[in-house]
């Protein structure tokens, strides 16, 4: 362990002075706890499966392996049909649900908007759902004779149900489609909370200007969130690329049918605690997940840096 | 754009009939918006009320069958055992993570260091570790110290969060160091200042903090499917799970229990919704 954090007299107390030196020793006394807890629990934890991922073997009898769980995992088709189901899901879901969060956010704001507390509350209530339970809810109201294929099929969208279960591209669908109602609420509400220190008066300017709505939304509203905007793109990236327990529950566990909606973390899951457990392996692929999130935070955050 | 008929004194639009439009859009839209939203917990409730074979053929009118899946569900589950389970995990590991993240959240604050400061850049660092990369690890540490199938599992890897640390961190810089500083020279010590003072000043930052966590912890699902495998052991989230991937789940006894699931967290927001978002938002002040 690097943190030898409970050593008060590491703390620097550059002047000598009784007071300094108390402070220092209360500095560490109030973070010390937090600061072991996450030295075990999250350090240590994150450096052991870095070098997991070198060992290979069944269950606890691990071996050194060098780099053969890399070479493993180009020739590991269930592993690339996971990555690709994972990039597809942040690639087409992130943008999606945050065009309509700041969509649904630039409409609650518009001034004199009756009922603009009804609309929130119910827009943001899907929020309060827990993963399982809207996951199990949505595989109920998706099923073959379902509410949502028979409202298609009353309506004339569709002829035949379609197989949100059982069709490699719907259950894809289907996945975003959970995602989307579960988090675009709570996008919205980072994006009115942003609004809400914008001076209204630059709106009413813009309106009386006879700007029309989607171009006061688009050159005012869009710009100044991009903070904001930025923000919530990463977090919900780091999230989609972590999905799990709705794949999961919408699918018995196996990422169905024929592994169109198998994602990292499950497959993680499954090599660990499914299978016969390879714990070196599965090791090796959560370090996709790091090197991806890390990747794709900084990507984001650079190239948001560069147009401001 | 005909700017020269817009009146700027009552704001009136220049062409009512587009304004008409406009207005209709958006209110159709948040309509539309907020029924999808809400839609699913009410087919929720009404489905609570049909049998399995209704829902899944997308009976949408209330039935008599919520006695009879109730009455299935009590055979299938222990619901008092499973409840406290959910309530003891989610309550422990709601006031212990509270309790440490805060006095780490004030103390970087209040007590700077070089040390310290790079620290607590690790700290905000984790933040961005998925938990898939930790849990190999973590389950062979929690098997090697005899742990598996305890609720000591769930708590321990949950009670430093990365993000409630920052949370308090930054709630702390709003506080009055005059405060602290006539608390010093009466004679308080640190931690009774934090105690005393501080705690009292910052209770709506606490209980934004709290209804976050005890969110996370009531949902938490992936940990406990890998560490409680037995029955007795397993809370709400897990039981609704498994009765909803049996090979004939029955959807009746599958809507009591993601009823009981939700409700908690529902009660906590309506009860506290200012403080629920004020949490969400905990970190874009």
């Amino acid at each position: 362990m690097a943190l030898s954090v409970s050593e008060p007299s590491s703390g620097r107390s550059s002047q000598g002075r009784a007071g300094a030196r108390s402070a220092s020793l209360n500095g560490w006394l109030f973070t010390a706890p937090a600061l072991a807890l996450i030295g075990i629990f999250l350090v240590y934890p994150i450096l052991r499966s870095l070098v997991l991922s070198f060992y290979a073997g069944k269950g606890m009898m691990l071996k050194p392996a060098g780099f053969s769980n890399i070479v493993r995992l180009w020739n590991d088709p269930i592993f690339l049909k996971a990555l690709v189901n994972t990039t597809t899901f942040f690639v087409v879901q992130v943008p999606i649900m945050i065009v309509l969060a700041l969509l649904l956010a630039g409409m609650l704001n518009s001034d004199r908007l009756r009922f603009a507390g009804f609309f929130r509350t119910a827009i943001f209530l899907p929020c309060v759902a827990s993963l399982v339970a809207y996951s199990v809810l949505f595989k109920g109201m998706f099923a073959v004779d379902g509410v949502v294929n028979s409202t298609l099929m009353a309506i004339g969208l569709v002829d035949q149900p379609i197989g949100w279960l059982t069709d490699p591209f719907w259950a894809k669908v289907l996945v975003i489609l959970a995602i989307t109602w579960r988090w675009t609420g709570y996008n919205m509400i980072f994006y009115l909370a942003a609004l809400q220190n914008i001076d209204k008066s630059i709106y009413e300017a813009a309106r009386i200007d006879g700007v029309p709505a989607w171009a006061r939304f688009l050159h005012l509203t869009v710009p100044m969130l991009k903070p904001v905007i930025l923000f919530t793109t990463i977090i919900s990236t780091i999230g989609t690329i972590q999905l799990f327990d709705e794949v999961y529950n919408l699918t018995e566990g196996r990422g169905g049918p024929a592994d169109s909606t198998i994602t990292l973390s499950l497959y993680i899951y499954n090599l660990t605690f499914r299978y016969m457990p390879s714990f070196g392996y599965a090791a090796t692929v959560s370090y996709v997940i790091v090197v991806m999130v890390a990747v794709l935070s900084f990507l984001q955050f650079y190239a948001a840096r560069d147009k401001a | 754009m005909s700017l020269s008929a817009t009146t700027p004194v009552t704001g009136a639009p220049a062409r009512p009939f587009l304004r008409h439009l406009e207005r209709a859009g958006l209110y159709l839209a948040l309509s539309v918006a907020a029924f999808l939203s809400v839609f699913p917990f009410l087919w929720m409730l009404v489905s609570a009320t049909n049998s399995s074979g209704e829902i899944i053929r997308g009976k949408l009118g209330l039935g008599d069958q919520f006695w009879i899946n109730l009455d299935n569900f009590m055979t299938q589950v222990d619901l008092p055992l499973v409840m406290w389970n959910s309530a003891k995990v989610a309550v422990l590991s709601t006031v212990l993570t509270i309790a440490v993240s805060s006095l780490a959240g004030y103390g970087f604050e209040m007590f700077r260091s070089k040390m310290r400061e790079r620290l607590y850049s690790l700290v905000l660092l984790t933040l961005m570790v998925p938990f898939a990369a930790l849990m190999i690890p973590l389950f062979m540490m929690i098997g090697q110290a005899g742990l598996i199938n305890t609720h000591i599992a769930i708590l321990l890897p949950s009670i430093a969060s990365a993000f409630i640390i920052f949370y308090f961190r930054q709630a702390t810089k709003a506080f009055p160091t005059e405060l602290r500083d006539a608390a010093r020279v009466d004679g308080l010590k640190e931690w009774q200042i934090f105690l005393f003072i501080y705690v009292p000043v910052m209770r709506s930052t606490y209980a934004a903090a709290f209804v976050i966590v005890f969110m996370t912890s009531w949902n938490n699902y992936l940990w406990p499917l890998i560490v409680l495998q037995s029955n007795e052991t397993k809370t709400i989230t897990l039981v609704v799970s498994a009765l909803a991937s049996a090979y004939y789940p029955d959807f009746g006894v599958v809507m009591i229990g993601t009823i009981l699931a939700t409700l908690p967290t529902l009660i906590v927001f309506f009860v506290m919704q200012r403080q629920f978002v004020a949490g969400m938002l905990g970190s874009v002040k």
